[in-house]
């Protein structure tokens, strides 16, 4: 306790219910209110509605929670992969290929991703790989940007282990595989459903790079937000925003449960 | 025990264990490296394969591509300056006030870091646009004419979005910092007679510094990198790097002008990123 006095800690608590009122609840608090306003002329809605829910989801709304759950889930899925075969491959590498490798596979988290989508249509756009305008390529998009986030968690996961556990196996004569099933594999369970959700929900909010690439029939939830809003439908917008964050939400706490029970605690 | 590490060290080195980095290494060279490259190439060279250094001359003295850098970086210097204010001020009052409730306020904040970027510029919208809440009741109130705040299209309504979505990137750091000084020095302080604003700057900042260096480099990085806010505010006026190649790449089809300024916002964020390793690495955060 680093203030003693009772009006003292009083003022410092309005201080940051300030803050935190202004910055990060009333954003979320004004999403839910204008995604169930009828008319807003006045400071407050005139009346609720739950109009627009049923507006976006009876037009293209359903496509695009679709085409934003199934990229989500088959680039998380890919990256959960490559990352973790990339952390656990990189710890029989000699110290320096280490560093530098461990660095090259977390550089696409730096660049930004509009250039990242930028550099998949220049690649892309002609024979052999002609991706352009097809569904794979606003997949590798995601993959590309997420892949350095899964790798991160689960070298972070991997560094938290105790080397024990894998000596002992393989002093017990378990062989390499064994050991990566049975032994590495089930200790890092927690870090890669982690990692696994935390790439989910990125690639549920990613706007940058997929606005440069995605064909006309695969529209993700955060492009389409863009294009209503764009056109003056920001209510609808709104209503298609919570759709996003319940489902993102929704997806970490579940995620969130199957980790803790994973773990016992 | 030191004798079953040393027999361990000869059997790790005979596994035949290093190839298996190249698949996932491959295919990070083939869809990452090998666009990125493909980028540059286009930035250099002309269909002809000659160095265009007249066009790259032309883009990079062009007013719209000078507009954008400066817009750049002056938003992303002073947001992270407010994301460092603002989240130093939280997380002393999280680690050292707290009041209930305040660990599920900390994890409240952290979910943040979650959701889309555009998710707050466009609530802001709602909260400070020219029909907004804040500005309609202005109006109401004091019978105005015309809305008073006419913040949000302006470079300032970008800045607060990013302060509002890259604050839990400093508060992390800050917490886990906080967490580990000692309490009996603060209240030794404390019971000498210092001031809680001394506490601060003398024991309680020195031990922050790490984490705000770290977490400060890291908000540059995605300050410039950051898309989705400006996109939706949508002024004219505040056109940053990110912004201007997709304007150029989509709405323009001017592909190699893209390039020219990808490589360059490439560039300043790859140097960010050095920077953030090499703090993050150095002070151990």
């Amino acid at each position: 306790m680093l203030v003693w006095s009772r009006p003292g800690r009083i003022v410092l608590w309005l201080l940051f219910a300030l803050i935190f009122g202004v910055l990060f609840l009333a954003p979320l608090a004004v999403i839910l209110l204008s995604s169930l306003a009828d008319q807003w002329n006045g400071v407050l809605p005139n009346g609720l509605t739950t109009e627009h829910y049923t507006d976006v989801v009876r037009g293209s709304a359903w496509n695009s929670v679709k085409a934003s759950l199934i990229t989500g889930f088959l680039a998380s899925a890919l990256a959960l992969v490559s990352g973790t075969w990339a952390a656990l491959s990189l710890r029989l590498q000699g110290h320096a290929l280490k560093r530098l490798l461990g660095l090259l596979f977390f550089i696409p988290s730096a660049v930004p991703s509009v250039s990242v989508g930028l550099g998949l249509l220049v690649a892309f756009s002609h024979p052999p790989l002609l991706l352009n305008g097809t569904v794979a390529i606003v997949m590798i998009a995601h993959f590309v940007l997420i892949s350095a986030f899964t790798f991160g968690n689960v070298s972070a996961g991997l560094a938290r282990l105790s080397p024990d556990f894998e000596q002992v196996a393989s002093s017990l004569g378990a062989r390499p595989a064994y050991r990566l099933w049975h032994v590495t594999l089930p200790l890092l369970a927690p870090y890669l459903v982690a990692a696994f959700g935390l790439s989910f929900a990125l690639s549920m909010g990613e706007l940058g790079a997929t606005v440069m690439v995605y064909p006309p029939g695969w529209v993700t939830l955060p492009v389409s937000i863009f294009s209503l809003t764009d056109r003056g439908d920001i209510f609808a917008g709104a209503a298609l925003t919570m759709i996003l964050v319940a489902a993102t939400l929704v997806l970490l706490l579940g995620l969130e449960r199957i980790t803790a029970r994973a773990t016992g605690s | 025990m030191s004798e079953a590490v040393a027999l361990d060290v000869p059997a790790i080195r005979r596994e035949p264990g290093k190839f298996w980095i190249v698949p996932p290494a491959a295919l990070l060279a083939l869809l990452f490296f090998y666009p990125l490259a493909l980028i540059a190439r286009q930035a250099f060279l002309d269909d002809s394969g000659v160095a265009n250094a007249a066009e790259i001359f032309r883009v990079l003295h062009s007013r719209f591509f000078l507009n954008a850098l400066i817009n750049t970086v002056t938003i992303s210097v002073t947001a992270t300056a407010g994301c460092l204010i603002v989240g130093l001020v939280l997380a002393l009052i999280l680690a050292f006030v707290p009041f209930p409730g305040s660990g599920f306020i900390a994890r409240l904040i952290d979910t943040f870091i979650a959701l889309p970027t555009f998710l707050v510029t466009l609530a802001f919208t709602f909260l400070y646009g020219s029909a907004g809440m804040l500005n309609t009741g202005l109006m109401e109130a004091f019978s105005l004419p015309l809305p008073p705040v006419d913040f949000l299209y302006s470079t300032w309504g970008v800045v607060l979005a990013e302060v509002t979505v890259y604050t839990p990137f400093i508060l992390r750091p800050l917490l886990a910092a906080f967490s580990l000084v000692d309490r009996g020095q603060i209240e030794a302080a404390s019971v000498l007679g210092a001031r809680p604003f001394r506490i601060v700057r003398q024991v309680i900042l020195p031990a922050a510094v790490p984490a705000l260096i770290a977490g400060g480099s890291l908000c540059l990085l995605l300050t410039v990198n950051e898309f989705g806010i400006v996109l939706f505010i949508g002024a004219k006026g505040v056109i940053t790097l990110p912004l201007l190649i997709y304007g150029k790449a989509i709405q323009e089809s001017a592909y190699q002008v893209a390039c020219i300024i990808a490589v360059v916002n490439i560039a300043l964020s790859l140097g960010l990123f050095g920077l953030y390793r090499f703090a993050a690495g150095r002070l151990g955060v």
